[in-house]
């Protein structure tokens, strides 16, 4: 164990190898369960809007349930538990095609689906019901008025929440090494476990991390702007 | 199914709720609890002094602290527990068991999440308060101490319930160091039975589920109660806005 050396990993083809392969698997994971979680979202957003009142139970349920128990629960309970239960054929196929990334991608994705969905919720309920009457009024018909005059809006209201839990997402992606999937986390601990250069691996993951994370954050900064460049400037 | 969790229950619930303590060290719900509890203790005072470092007019003292706020926002939380798993033992150069880690790992991420917290809360009271206490012949410091911040934190009340709650779910990372919480002995009951993974993990989800959501519901019902005391404070006027504890927060 010598003095500090960064090069040491930054010049090695095998580690760079790894942490490429890391990142990949990341952001594999992230785009991923962004994806399934907004799918998701808008469509508990039209449950919830619905004039079902057992369909508002239910995405309330699905809201709590994946609001109050950890991430981590939830990933291992399907990992470890869900899966158990599938039909053997699934669970072999499953198996041979990097089963734990799959599982992340699924249990993130619902997980964070129940954030964006109320995300976009607080933000159209604040879009006031006098907008749609206007736009009513005006000869649009429920559908259009929902995409022209509220939609637009209540997105714009709900884009500071949505980019945090989105930076969140991203941060989340690390819990996957629990069930085992090779993510940038994961390659960290490998290169450790191969260099014993931990402080400089540490080093290099946060930095990783922090670079990512910031880029989120500054696009969805960028994309705020772009929405309402007068509010912005004001704030 | 039904019978299978109603057996684990009964077969381990000893082991679940407070790990092998008289013949072990502390574990299960009981060292969930006490951990997240601690944490958010020793979290609050640091928060405090990081909200006043980051509002102060110093930027040597301010720009350290956005720094820090901002890696530990930026940072995944298992980032900074295997950062403290490395580094507490080499500062301090003794054996420390991982609730110690986890623990240290939790004061500063917590803290610097609070510190936002508190900060928001002292930037909602607006500056006439702090205006007016100068006024009286208050010190800065005398007015921060005795006017800007009983209020800020009265009012912060429903936001660290929260970050109490996001803590507890928190404390499950420490799975990886192997903290012996709730999480743990789950896994290890899994580990002895083998068989039914699924219940296990289940009651698991549920007693998260449990604990969580009776927290969330209190701090809602303490928002409530907050906020209408402070409308009728202020004459009937519309309620003033509380600190948006649910944006702030962290999720895990």
């Amino acid at each position: 164990m010598n003095g500090f050396d960064l090069w040491a990993i930054l010049r090695n083809p095998e580690y760079t190898a790894m942490l490429l392969h890391g990142i990949e698997m990341t952001f594999v994971i992230y785009i991923g369960s962004w994806l399934l979680a907004m799918t998701l979202a808008l469509l508990l957003l039209c449950i919830r809007f619905s004039p079902l009142r057992f369909g508002d139970r239910a995405v309330a349920a699905y809201v709590s349930y994946h609001r109050n128990v950890p991430t981590l629960v939830q990933l291992m309970l399907w990992y470890f538990g869900i899966f158990t239960l599938f039909p053997p054929g699934l669970t072999s196929w499953l198996a041979a095609h990097n089963a734990e990334t799959i599982f992340a991608v699924i249990g993130l994705g619902l997980c964070q689906a129940a954030y964006f969905s109320e995300d976009l919720r607080s933000g159209l309920r604040s879009v006031s019901p006098g907008q749609m009457e206007a736009a009513k009024a005006l000869g649009h018909s429920y559908v259009s008025a929902m995409r022209f005059v509220v939609m637009p809006q209540g997105v714009r209201n709900a884009l500071p929440p949505l980019i945090n839990h989105s930076v969140s997402l991203f941060k989340n992606s690390s819990l996957a090494i629990v069930i085992g999937a090779s993510e940038l986390t994961h390659a960290v601990k490998e290169v450790e476990n191969l260099s014993f250069r931990t402080f400089e691996i540490y080093l290099v993951g946060t930095v990783l991390y922090l670079f990512f994370s910031l880029l989120i954050m500054g696009a969805g900064a960028y994309l705020s702007m772009r929405a309402d460049p007068a509010r912005s400037a004001r704030a | 199914m039904i019978n299978d969790v109603i057996a684990i229950i009964q077969d381990y619930w000893l082991l679940l709720l407070i790990g092998q303590y008289p013949n072990g060290p502390l574990g299960g719900l009981a060292n969930t609890l006490i951990l997240s509890a601690l944490s958010i203790m020793l979290a609050f005072p640091v928060a405090i002094l990081l909200a006043l470092a980051r509002l102060s007019k110093w930027r040597l003292l301010r720009w350290p602290v956005t720094a820090l706020v901002y890696i530990t926002r930026g940072v995944p939380l298992l980032m900074l527990i295997l950062w403290s798993y490395f580094l507490v033992p080499l500062w301090t150069g003794a054996d420390v068991p991982s609730f110690v880690t986890m623990l240290t790992t939790l004061v500063v991420y917590q803290g610097a999440f609070l510190s936002e917290v508190v900060r928001a809360g002292i930037v909602a009271l607006g500056s006439g308060q702090m205006d007016a206490a100068r006024a009286l012949g208050h010190s800065s410091l005398g007015a921060m101490r005795f006017i800007i911040l009983p209020q800020a934190l009265y009012n912060m009340i429903p936001s660290i319930i929260s970050t109490f709650v996001s803590t507890i779910k928190d404390t499950t990372l420490g799975y990886v160091i192997n903290v012996p919480d709730l999480t743990f002995a789950a896994s290890q009951v899994n580990n002895q039975l083998l068989t039914q993974p699924f219940q296990v993990f289940l009651i698991l989800a549920v007693v998260y589920y449990a604990i969580c959501w009776s927290l969330t519901h209190v701090a809602n019902i303490v928002e409530r109660r907050i906020t209408r005391r402070r409308a009728g404070l202020s004459g009937g006027a519309a309620p003033v806005a509380l600190v948006p504890a649910k944006i702030i927060s962290e999720q895990l």
